[in-house]
């Protein structure tokens, strides 16, 4: 049973064309990676699910379709988004910026699961998010997401700029909800990938050219051919 | 020293009213980056009525009709402010030249009509016998409406704060005024946050444009022009989006407009227009502020 499928997606940007057909799907209660080399369209194929960009083509979830509906009904139908950037509220605590997330104040038991994931945030809930370092506010990006039950988690870089301590932090946090939780997944990291994805999805020059298995990640050539980068220590 | 108490306690008095337009105008461009020249007329639509309310309505001037004339005119404007929203606004997100001249549109035909229907001439609005009373503070003889354009400005900004820090749908303002995107993306429909804050802008301008037709004596098409132009003036000073900083700025202006004209005639409006130039070179994002990341 596949969560999210996506066929034959088409998003210009001012005139530019950036996704030329893009189609796959997401399988329920699995990790599905989007890898490819900087600037492929990996996080505008985000944007466009979540109606961030006006796109073409068939977009649906759990059957029906989202294609081009409004970003806040989109996201009332179960799908959460954590932007490459995190756009955390800066002038909010980090308690308003969950706050303001949560559709359902009764489910305590979410509120319990992102504080279990991510204890600092219990001692730093009255702390302005502006003034929390990278990986903290990567944290309260996530716990935003994960505060709601969603059918899926589209997460652009959650790793990006962060210190190594960090970058563990959080690929152990989404280690832990991988399996309960439906995610796309945009990430250079190819560890966190390799460790949490059972589905890899490589883009180039906004098209879809390979779909697969992530055993792939595990050959150095096939890495340096795919994405560009060198995979033999990874 | 009794002069001087009184040009500054009328001062505050004028700052309040520049608040009462300011709050609205400076949360309308803080929450939806609408340039919105229309706020005039909600101003003048408040004041008239106001005027309505008093004259048609009731026939007595006593305070409980002046209050009711405040509330009148605040809905009656916050409806209008929502209507403009909802018809025009709406169609117009992001698109900032085509706000300017449609709100200008709006406020031009809204001062037409109101001029053809009634004329421009000042119509009197009745007041409370005691808004002709001083109060004695040491010497100095305060007019009392001072303090009544004082005390409904303060109301508003603990109203506003209020709202903005308690209520979620303030909670929901705070954030859009950030990043409207990613509250959308959330799942929060900020449309919705977005009326409101038409509706409360326009309310505070119906209620300031009451109290500014008591302060000039009359209701008339023309009242809101100053007041307009003071209020983007006090948003600019004070920082976009922040009812605080509005407040704040009202009242320094209002305080030096009025010494000004009063130590050398006709010099208050250079003196603001100096003071915002001064803020604009030394803190461009206002008093109070944020700078955009």
């Amino acid at each position: 049973m596949n969560a999210l499928s996506v066929q034959n997606l088409h998003v210009k940007i001012n005139e530019s064309h950036i996704l030329h057909g893009v189609s796959f799907e997401v399988p329920s209660h699995s990790v599905t990676a989007l890898l490819g080399r900087n600037g492929v369209g990996k996080s505008t194929t985000l944007k466009a699910i979540m109606g961030l960009y006006p796109s073409e083509g068939s977009i649906s979830l759990n059957g029906e379709s989202i294609a081009n509906k409004l970003t806040y009904k989109i996201a009332q139908s179960g799908v959460a988004y954590v932007p490459e950037d995190r756009e955390i509220f800066a002038s909010l605590t980090v308690k308003e910026n969950i706050t303001l997330a949560t559709r359902d104040d009764s489910d305590t038991a979410r509120q319990e699961l992102i504080y279990t994931l991510f204890p600092e945030l219990v001692s730093r809930s009255a702390q302005r998010a502006g003034t929390l370092s990278g990986g903290q506010q990567q944290m309260v990006a996530i716990a935003r997401a994960l505060v709601n039950r969603n059918e899926i988690l589209l997460i652009d870089e959650p790793t990006k700029g962060l210190a190594p301590k960090l970058v563990t932090e959080v690929a152990d946090a989404l280690g832990r909800v991988a399996g309960e939780t439906t995610m796309l997944l945009v990430e250079q990291n190819l560890p966190l990938v390799k460790r949490i994805a059972q589905h890899i999805i490589v883009m180039d020059q906004g098209r879809i050219v390979f779909q697969g298995d992530p055993e792939y990640l595990h050959d150095p050539e096939w890495v340096h051919t795919m994405l560009g980068v060198s995979g033999a220590h990874k | 020293m009794d002069t001087f108490l009184l040009i500054g306690i009328t001062g505050i008095g004028l700052g309040a009213l520049y608040f009462l337009v300011a709050s609205g105008l400076s949360l309308i461009y803080g929450l939806m980056g609408v340039l919105n020249f229309a706020h005039g007329s909600f101003l003048t639509v408040g004041a008239f009525f106001g005027l309505w309310f008093s004259t048609q309505v009731v026939h007595v001037s006593n305070t409980w009709t002046f209050i009711g004339a405040m509330l009148i005119g605040g809905v009656s404007a916050g409806l209008f402010a929502l209507l403009v929203e909802r018809v025009v606004i709406t169609k117009l997100y992001e698109r900032h030249i085509d706000q300017a001249l449609v709100t200008v549109g709006i406020a031009l035909v809204v001062g037409a009509v109101l001029a053809g229907w009634f004329g421009n001439d000042l119509r009197l609005l009745p007041t409370p016998p005691w808004f002709i009373n001083t109060v004695n503070i040491g010497s100095a003889h305060i007019p009392v409406d001072r303090f009544l354009y004082i005390a409904v400005a303060v109301i508003l900004l603990i109203s506003n704060i209020a709202l903005l820090r308690f209520t979620r749908i303030g909670l929901i303002i705070r954030a859009g005024v950030e990043n409207r995107r990613m509250v959308t993306a959330l799942g929060i429909n900020v449309r919705l946050a977005f009326s409101t804050v038409f509706f409360l802008g326009g309310f505070a301008a119906g209620v300031g444009g009451v109290l500014v037709s008591a302060y000039s004596n009359g209701v008339s098409p023309l009242i809101a022009g100053t007041y307009l132009i003071y209020g983007f003036i006090v948003v600019v000073i004070g920082g976009m989006g922040s009812v605080p900083g509005s407040f704040l700025a009202a009242m320094i202006i209002g305080v030096i407009k009025q010494y000004a004209n009063y130590y050398s005639p006709g010099l208050g409006d250079f003196v603001v227009v100096f003071l915002l130039a001064g803020v604009l070179l030394v803190r461009p994002q206002g008093l109070l502020g944020k700078v955009k990341a």
